[in-house]
């Protein structure tokens, strides 16, 4: 079943995003959350940022077959200053992992960070005996969804990129400022 | 030249080598202290030509250490890989072939880098990829509780 089959509801059982939306929200601020959420979501402007192959499979999520640019998600940034959403597609070696860190610094709030391919979340084919490879990107900067793969499809990427939209949409401005004080790495 | 008038033409030029024929190459066995002479007459020779060093690789025996280079002469289109190895793992030193070829430089400082193997007469020995709080991480002893993990 593509993701364009999935209902609505067979998102609904994502156990993070359960934990999320029952840590409540202000009654008042609920209006203008979900104002600013859903201009959030909707314009999700990803970094021009690929260590290895699995920024050709981000390269072909954003081409016309799958093409990112219907979910508002088109616009790949240069700088990142301009963009909302890192996807670390690919390994980080130790001497990449500070370039990363300020790359994800430089980035304005709110931002998001997608682990993409095995390498990003663990290491992946590198994870024994190697000395240079960076376990895991979240020892370096914070990570919202994590895309299994090796490398992920762009199907694959396109369904985390709308678990990200779904992970916006359920935040408030409390949960936010909780998620970045959880992970400060300074 | 084939691979057998090769093998005589090396044994003509620097004494009686071990030489064997590989599936592809054909596989010189050079004692370190020869090394740099057999390279430079294999690069000048008017019969052989090897105008072009196209790798270098650092190896880690276990109790050696070792280089290996493959030659190619682009004029006769022939081949040929010469093996070096050394049995001091502390200070391993073999002789530079910068100046014979250009491209080693950066092979050479690779192979530093990664193995810790150091070339006489190599014109700026630096590390190429890692700075200097780093061992010699391709070595078999090379030991990183932290970094690395292991079954």
């Amino acid at each position: 079943m593509g993701i364009k089959g999935m209902k609505r509801e067979d998102f609904e059982d994502n156990e993070s995003l359960d934990l999320l939306t029952a840590s409540g929200s202000n009654i008042l601020l609920t209006t203008v959350d979900d104002v600013i959420n859903w201009g959030r979501k909707n314009s999700l402007w990803p970094l021009t940022f690929a260590t290895r192959c699995c920024g050709i499979e981000m390269m072909a999520a954003g081409a016309p077959r799958h093409d990112f640019a219907r979910f508002g998600m088109e616009v790949y940034r240069a700088s990142p200053r301009q963009a909302d959403v890192i996807v670390v597609a690919g390994t980080i070696v130790h001497k990449m992992a500070p370039v990363l860190k300020r790359l994800y610094d430089q980035m304005s709030e709110p931002k998001y960070v997608v682990a993409m391919g095995a390498c990003a979340i663990s290491g992946g084919p590198f994870f024994l005996n190697s000395y240079s490879v960076v376990k895991g990107v979240e020892h370096v900067i914070p990570v919202d969804v994590y895309v299994p793969g090796c490398p992920p499809r762009p199907e694959a990427l396109l369904y985390g990129m709308l678990q990200l939209q779904r992970l916006i949409e359920t935040q408030t401005i409390k949960s936010r400022k909780e998620r970045n004080a959880s992970h400060d790495y300074k | 030249m084939d691979k057998i008038q090769l093998g005589e033409f090396i044994n003509s030029i620097a004494g009686a080598l071990e030489i064997k024929e590989g599936n592809q190459y054909l596989e010189v066995t050079v004692p370190p202290s020869l090394l740099y002479k057999l390279a430079r007459q294999l690069r000048e020779k008017e019969e052989s030509q090897f105008d072009f060093l196209f790798c270098i690789t650092g190896v880690d025996y276990g109790a050696d250490l070792g280089v290996i280079y493959h030659l190619r002469s682009t004029i006769y289109d022939h081949s040929v890989v010469l093996k070096t190895r050394t049995s001091d793992r502390e200070n391993p030193i073999l002789d530079s072939v910068a100046d014979i070829w250009h491209a080693a430089d950066f092979h050479e400082r690779e192979v530093y880098d990664l193995l810790g193997i150091k070339f006489k007469n190599h014109p700026d020995l630096r590390r190429l990829f890692l700075d200097n709080s780093w061992g010699f991480p391709l070595r078999k002893d090379y030991v990183d509780d932290v970094n690395i993990v292991t079954k």
